[in-house]
């Protein structure tokens, strides 16, 4: 077995303890843990110190407030899947929560976690005694990047499934830090970097996702994947429709969800020309599956099949 | 009997047991003073070792021990004549992963900390990661002579092959590709070992061939044999990937024997896919001929087999891979030339339809092909060619019962095949394919005249029968197998008999749990074990009872006489009466395979075995031709097993197999990348299915009650993996028109496919 490194487990019951205790060097949090255990298992991170979110009950809610609906970073996938709020107003959020592995990590994983999973890379995501006899990439002892030749910054891909369902729901991410609290929009919060995507500070706590409630508007989420469930996403793709305007997200790319630009210059009922333009702006890498190609063909597909459910689930049911 | 248990659908006891955990697996073993082991692997696929450097290692606290390929000089491997691995690489390490090193320390993490302060200087040497540059480039000499990577060649011939061509109506040919794939089962390997101050090594491991490992232990560790003990624990799944011994088995016992302490190797999901023997990848070449009322005239099979790094079974799967490609529908003449070469890839081994599963999917696409080009139903020209029953094949092998026909009508009825076949619109549709197997083969792994199973029966007078059984328990139910037939002869409870397996100090020698053999030999040594102490307890009651012995018969619970219903004697008070007339009670029973079922030439033993099974599938695909997702929807499965023993059992092993079958027709692809890393060795990168990807199954099974195997039983446990891949792959040409000729059929191959079948 691949045994896990030693570290010291802090589980404190206030945020304020929580924040101090990220404030070591080498701190490290853990929600639900299924991502960052077999990561530290496989030598991706030697955090000295990890900090458990399990006890401050406070980030587990899911509150529905008049404008937004309030998700606490520590709310379970499940739960989030589950939720017939989240169902209502943040539907691509439920159905991108439902796709996450399996049962059982959706039971442990968390929203946060989620959003602040790392990047994942095919020569990243291996054991210490692979990535050592390949030679370490940039990412992590490295430099090189065995994805793009020559490539000086890291490209591993968002594989985050809630990601770009929270763009294209325009959701605000809500973070606590030692100077207080500060909101992000979800569109700003993933950067292009794949050595780190996220526009958090390692002492900073992702507190919770702040979906705004619009009237009429409705999502749907595409995933992806080879096989039926426990599958990182291949393609990610979320749509948004607020009558004819229409928001299409496109993730599992590179390290920052891509936005289709083409998309919002056209009506949502112009699926093949929306299909096109994304085909057009994404770029599948070979920085998580083999069969580049396929990915690639499959843009256009994933953005048709998620824009013909969002404009069903708009049409009023007859 | 007329209660019988045999052939009633009936639960097993020990699954409830492995699934609340209460099942010690070897992991679950510890020991006082236990220390972990762990192996040092080579980064390179293909190396010399300059020199090893373990000073810095042996300074950690904690590391107890080391060991570099020196301390364990003996060559082994599981054909005596190709014995090519070492423990731990001495001179040459020949793929990314081969053990360089291990390192005893106080727990697994000291052990890892071990490993990495261990300094290896290598010398890169040229290597072969694919067939191709195995094929063109001899000088890397990976053969035993070093002077090409051939393993192993194989060419025979049965019948004019080119005077039939010459005289066929239709010849087509096929290339096809079978990338490997690996067992995954859920249970690592795992090994313990135990040197006592006796001089007893104890090795407990999750092995399925407990007998072989104990000689190599005794040949590798020059220990003999009576200080060795080997167990092996309840397998949590092995599918043909724990049927050879492994360097970690002797690193280990070395270890127990260097320190003094018990030492526990447990392997890691990624080192599974290093020791691997999975599936070999193979090149098939196949021409076929056939008369246009469909008589099929020739075979000819051309296969190029990569075999990774070592040896292991290579010799078999190289005969395999044609062999049995005379059963059960055949062509007048056949020939096949396989050769296996090296490459510094993991090792192939066996694997679930070992060496057969590769051709037996090129062969079924060839069959449907003529079949369509000869505008007959696939089913029809199968029937047309199909080898009877008490006959013998075009290589020699002597066949007995033959449920091949009945297979393929079940399927043909169950499925709808007439009615619906060709006629489920675009997108979806039905396939079939056919395929026979071995139960057992008639060659003992090293050449010798003693029994390949035997069983050992103690009777307590309480009523408890204890039954000592080298076979190995695996998941696949001998244990369960062996308790039925005692108590159906004996006339007891299930809850009576005691089933004790695969431990060399307390079973007889059963040659493991390989080629399909477990039912038909052991069950058939056990029956004949069972039926020598019945004998005595008729001979007891008859003699209390004053009746003559063939008078008395069991039935549940009780001896009883014919006519004289009254007087039935409880078995339990019958088994008093045998130990008061007879002392002690109990029986050895043992089974061996005639001789001559195979051919007259240099490998006609391979192949041949006393029983073949014989199975046929249809398989209903839907394709999304925008994704090219290939979703099986159903399958039908009709196996002949001669006999049911434990139809919930048999249905297991069907369901089982097409599970198994549709993920390596879909998903699985055991990949090496060019510069000779695995691609992903974990379960993500490697794709299995899960629940959610699993067709309907609807397992049928068909009773052709062979002569010779017991209550008339043959396998189950392999035979049904083989026919699934082709007809799925027939299938997708039913539902879209396209024929994939690689393996797995994923969905940028399938949209590739139906692009050039546009253009
Ligand atoms: C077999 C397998 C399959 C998977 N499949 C998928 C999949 O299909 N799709 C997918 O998206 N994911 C998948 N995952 C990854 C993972 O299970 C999920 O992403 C899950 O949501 C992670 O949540 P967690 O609570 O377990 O995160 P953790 O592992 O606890 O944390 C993940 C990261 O986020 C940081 N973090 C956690 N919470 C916070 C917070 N509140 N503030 C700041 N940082 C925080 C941690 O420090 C860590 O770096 C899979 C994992 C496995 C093992
Ligand atoms: S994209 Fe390049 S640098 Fe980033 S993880 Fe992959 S190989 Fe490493």
């Amino acid at each position: 077995m691949l045994p896990l490194p030693e570290f010291t487990l802090h589980s404190p019951r206030t945020i304020d303890e929580a924040l101090g205790l990220l404030a070591k060097p080498g701190a490290m949090i853990i929600a639900g843990g299924t991502d960052l255990l077999p990561n530290m298992k496989q030598g991706l991170h030697q955090p000295e110190h990890v900090v458990s979110l399990q006890h401050l009950a406070e980030l587990r809610a899911i509150r529905v407030e008049q404008k937004v609906l309030v998700l606490g970073a520590m709310t379970s996938l499940a739960e989030v899947a589950e939720h017939e709020d989240v169902r209502k107003y943040a539907t691509a959020l439920a159905e991108a929560a439902g796709t996450v592995g399996g049962p059982h990590h959706r039971r442990m994983g968390t929203l946060g976690g989620n959003l602040c999973l790392d990047t994942r890379c095919r020569y990243y995501n291996q054991s210490q005694f692979w990535r050592s006899a390949l030679g370490f990439c940039l990412k992590k002892d490295g430099e090189v990047c065995h994805v793009v030749e020559g490539g000086k910054k890291c490209v591993a891909a968002a594989s985050n499934d809630t990601a770009a369902a929270a763009i294209a729901l325009e959701a605000v991410l809500v973070i606590r830090g030692a100077q207080g609290v500060r909101r992000v929009a979800a569109g700003e919060f993933f950067v292009a970097d794949g050595a780190r995507n996220i526009a958090i500070a390692r002492d900073e706590l992702l507190v919770a996702l702040e979906v705004p409630r619009v009237a009429k508007r409705v999502s749907a989420y595409e995933k992806l994947r080879r096989r039926g469930a426990i599958d990182f996403p291949l393609l990610s793709v979320a749509v948004r429709l607020d009558g004819s305007a229409v928001e299409v997200v496109v993730s599992a790319l590179a390290a920052k969800p891509r936005r289709i630009n083409g998309a919002q210059k056209l009506a949502a009922t112009q699926v093949e020309a929306i299909a096109e333009a994304a085909a057009r702006e994404c770029n599948p890498m070979p920085n998580i599956d083999g069969d580049v190609a396929w990915r690639k063909q499959m843009v256009r597909v994933m953005v048709k099949r998620a824009l013909v459910r969002a404009i069903g689930a708009a049409q009023p049911s007859t | 009997m007329s209660d019988r248990l045999i052939g009633k659908a009936g639960k097993r006891g020990d699954l409830i047991k492995r699934a609340r955990g209460d099942t010690p697996f070897t992991d679950d073993l510890a020991l006082p003073r236990m220390l972990h082991g762990k192996t040092l692997r080579c980064p390179h696929p293909h190396a010399r070792i300059v020199s090893i450097d373990t000073s810095k290692a042996l300074e950690i606290p904690g590391v107890i021990a080391v060991l570099t390929g020196r301390d364990l000089p003996e060559r082994f491997g599981i054909i005596p004549w190709t014995p090519d691995e070492h423990a731990l690489a001495i001179e040459t390490a020949r793929f990314v992963g081969d053990g360089v090193a291990a390192v005893a320390a106080l727990d697994e993490r000291t052990a890892v900390r071990g490993c990495d302060a261990i300094k290896v200087l290598y010398e890169v040497l040229p290597s072969a990661v694919d067939l191709d540059s195995a094929i063109t480039r001899p000088e890397i000499g990976l053969s035993a002579k070093k002077d090409d990577n051939v393993s192993k060649a194989v060419d025979l011939a049965f019948g004019d092959v080119d005077g039939e061509l010459a005289g066929s109506d239709v010849v087509l040919d096929g290339d096809y590709f079978f990338e490997g794939t690996a067992h995954v089962p859920i249970e690592p390997h795992c090994t313990l070992a135990q040197y006592d101050a006796s001089g007893l090594l104890t090795v407990w491991s999750t092995t399925q061939v407990p007998h072989y490992l104990h000689r190599e232990l005794s040949r590798v560790l020059r220990l003999s044999p009576t200080r060795i003990r080997v167990i092996q624990p309840p397998l949590g799944g092995a599918f043909g990937g724990k049927s050879e011994p492994f360097g970690h088995e002797f690193t280990a016992a070395k270890l127990a024997m260097v320190t003094g302490r018990p030492v526990k190797f447990l392997i890691s999901r990624e080192e599974e896919f290093y020791l691997h023997r999975g599936r070999h990848p193979m090149r098939l070449h196949f021409r076929l001929g056939a008369k246009s009322d469909g008589t099929l005239t020739a075979i000819d099979a051309r296969n190029q087999i990569d075999g990774g790094a070592y040896s292991s079974f290579g010799l078999v799967t190289t005969y395999y891979s044609g062999q049995l490609l005379s059963l059960p529908t055949a062509a007048r003449s056949y020939r096949f030339s396989s050769t296996r070469y090296f490459t510094n890839k993991p090792a192939c081994g066996p694997k679930r339809g070992h060496g057969s599963v590769q051709p037996r999917f090129a062969f079924e696409v060839m069959l449907d092909r003529m079949a369509e080009k000869l505008k007959l139903d696939p089913i029809a020209l199968r029937r047309k060619n199909a080898v009877g029953g008490n006959t013998h094949t075009i290589n020699g092998m002597r066949v007995t019962s033959n449920g091949n026909l009945e297979c393929l009508a079940k399927v043909e009825e169950a499925s709808g095949w007439k009615e619906r076949r060709g006629k489920l619109g675009f997108g979806r549709g039905l396939g079939v394919a056919s395929s026979a197997y071995i139960s057992g083969t008639n060659y003992p792994i090293y050449p010798n005249e003693m029994a390949q199973s035997s069983v050992q029966l103690k009777v307590d007078r309480s009523g408890v029968v204890t039954v000592f059984n080298g076979a190995s328990e695996i998941g696949q139910g001998t244990d369960m197998l062996m308790a039925t037939i005692v108590a159906d002869e004996l006339g007891l409870p299930l809850e009576a008999i005691r089933v004790v397996s695969a431990d060399s100090d307390l079973c007889p020698v059963d040659l493991g749990a390989y080629s399909s053999r477990g039912t038909f030999m052991n069950g058939n040594a056990c029956l004949t074990a069972a039926r020598l102490v019945k004998e005595k307890l008729i001979a007891a009651v008859a003699a209390k009872l004053e009746v003559p012995e063939t008078s008395v018969f069991v039935t549940r619970g009780a001896l009883c006489v014919r006519g004289r219903e009254g007087d039935a004697v409880p078995v339990e008070e019958a088994i008093q009466l045998a130990e008061a007339k007879f002392g002690a009670l109990g029986a050895v029973g043992s089974y061996k395979t005639p001789p001559n079922l195979g051919g007259e030439y240099r490998g006609g033993t391979i192949g041949a075995s006393p029983a073949y099974s014989f199975t046929a599938h249809v398989a209903e695909v839907k394709v999304d031709v925008e994704t090219g997702v290939v979703e099986v929807v159903k399958v039908w499965c009709a196996h002949d097993c001669g006999k049911a023993l434990l139809p919930t059992q048999v249905i297991g092993q069907i369901d089982g197999s097409v599970y198994m079958g549709v993920a390596e027709a879909l998903f699985e692809e055991h990949l090496i990348s060019p510069n000779g890393l695995h691609r992903g060795p974990n379960l993500l990168d490697y794709r299995i299915p899960t629940s959610l990807d699993v067709p309907q199954i609807h397992s049928m099974f068909v009773e052709s009650l062979d002569p010779e195997g017991p209550h008339g039983a043959k396998e189950a446990g392999e035979g049904p993996l083989h026919s699934s891949i082709p007809a799925v792959a027939n299938a997708i040409y039913d539902a879209v028109g396209v024929r994939l000729h690689a393996l797995p059929f994923s969905p940028g191959r399938v949209l590739e496919a139906l692009r050039q079948r546009k253009a």
